[in-house]
């Protein structure tokens, strides 16, 4: 017990790294962010794109979505970083994973946008054109906001679960929380910045992973 | 262009590095071999506990997935590849992926096989146990196979991405496949093993990524 707390809860050996720890934690916020703010329209568009059928694009767009669905994120990032330079693209380490991250998340919100629309009924459709709605018009006030609706709850998810890959920009040495963490740790040879790096993700993230619960369970039990 | 097959896709390299690669992509497929199925069974064996009627016990249940739910798999695996040493409990690099990807894994298992057994009507239940068969059996021979039907698009996906997360094992030097591509470009100076393996990734899971699609359109047919 004492072992436990002497290098897993020792935080006085943390007192001069708080702001390292700090700077870490809101890049991660940060990566996050951006992740999520690029990836979800992005999905958005493609979803979108779709609907007008143009059978090129469509298998462009079916074969970036499961591209990006089958590689590892990790995989795109190394890629990102060591492979795109001898293209004579040089990203920075957090561009190349944020743009990594990003483009995932757009491949999976497409897939969770489209089963949206393809699960609004036809007759949404056709009683916005019948009442003289563009289609245009028809999709961004019909449309749209029921596929919005049903996709809050799997999107969540998924950008959980991608904003945790924030994670792997580590590898490529972003100075993200759990890099700043595991520097710590071997500079002190005490794991207590682990416990620190954990404790923050967990306060980052667990509000999210509950709100899926209240999310399922207000889905499931919707308001008449 | 052919420049760029020559940096891309150089088969001399390739050729070079295959044997490395190989083995690569057996060491992932042996992590998989062994996360997956422990995965599966711990997350069953969460879902089914969650159904004694013990307010305690559904409490340390639910704390465990939401808090394996919101830690990144990366976070846990340097905790306790690094972390657990000091408490004397040295894992190899295998075991140490294993646990994490484990205890990653099975947090997300059992929310879908709990939605699964949640999904089996509750008459099937009391006809089982009305025919004498123990709780227990009636979870497994009854309620638990209808349930697994009903949730089956979201394990093989679910499966998908805890075998492209066995990626992050890498990052603590396992030589799996990802790992094994990077040593390869470090020591000739040419990305084509980081392509060769993110291919290798894509032909690996592009199957059962569309497989799922089709599973989702066909539910989301049958249901409109």
């Amino acid at each position: 017990m004492d072992q436990i707390v002497r290098y897993f809860f020792d935080f006085s050996l943390m007192s001069s790294f708080w702001p390292d720890i700090l700077r870490g934690f809101l890049i991660t916020v940060e990566m996050s962010t951006l992740t999520i703010l690029i990836g979800i329209p992005l999905g958005l568009l493609l979803a979108i794109l779709r609907l007008y059928r143009l059978r090129p694009l469509n298998w462009l767009i079916i074969f970036y979505i499961d591209f990006f669905r089958s590689i590892p994120q990790l995989v795109l990032i190394v890629l990102a970083y060591f492979a795109l330079p001898y293209f004579g693209l040089v990203l920075e380490p957090i561009t190349a994973t944020v743009l990594a991250l990003a483009i995932v998340l757009s491949a999976f919100a497409e897939e969770i946008f489209w089963a949206g629309m393809n699960a609004v009924p036809k007759g949404q459709w056709e009683a916005g054109r019948s009442t003289g709605l563009s289609f245009t018009k028809t999709l961004a006030y019909i449309i749209l906001p029921q596929v919005v609706r049903m996709s809050i709850p799997p999107l969540t998810n998924r950008a959980i679960g991608i904003s945790k890959g924030t994670t792997l920009g580590s590898v490529v040495a972003v100075p993200e929380l759990l890099n700043v963490t595991s520097s710590i740790q071997s500079n002190v040879a005490n794991p207590t910045a682990l416990t620190v790096g954990a404790l923050l993700f967990l306060l980052l993230f667990l509000p999210f992973v509950r709100f899926t619960r209240w999310l399922e369970h207000a889905y499931a039990h919707p308001r008449s | 262009m052919g420049d760029l097959v020559t940096t891309f896709l150089n088969i001399d390299v390739l050729s070079q590095v295959w044997p490395l690669l190989l083995q690569g992509f057996w060491m992932t497929l042996g992590l998989a071999a062994v996360a997956v199925p422990l995965s599966v069974l711990t997350g069953i064996a969460i879902a089914m506990a969650q159904d004694v009627p013990s307010k305690l016990l559904r409490f340390f249940l639910i704390a465990y997935v939401d808090v394996m739910r919101a830690i990144p798999p990366l976070v846990l695996l340097i905790f306790i590849f690094f972390g657990l040493p000091f408490l004397g409990l040295k894992l190899n690099e295998f075991t140490a992926a294993v646990l994490a990807l484990t205890l990653n894994g099975s947090s997300y298992f059992a929310e879908i096989f709990r939605a699964g057994i949640e999904s089996v009507p509750k008459g099937q239940r009391e006809a089982a146990r009305s025919t004498g068969l123990s709780w227990y059996k009636s979870m497994i021979y009854v309620v638990v196979p209808q349930g697994t039907r009903n949730v089956l698009p979201d394990l093989i996906s679910n499966t998908v991405e805890l075998v492209k997360q066995t990626s992050i094992a890498s990052a603590v030097a396992l030589q799996e496949l990802l790992r094994s591509a990077q040593l390869a470009q470090g020591l000739l100076y040419n990305p084509t093993p980081l392509i060769a393996a993110a291919i290798v990734y894509f032909l690996m899971f592009w199957p059962f990524v569309r497989l799922v699609s089709r599973l989702q359109n066909r539910t989301a047919m049958s249901a409109a």
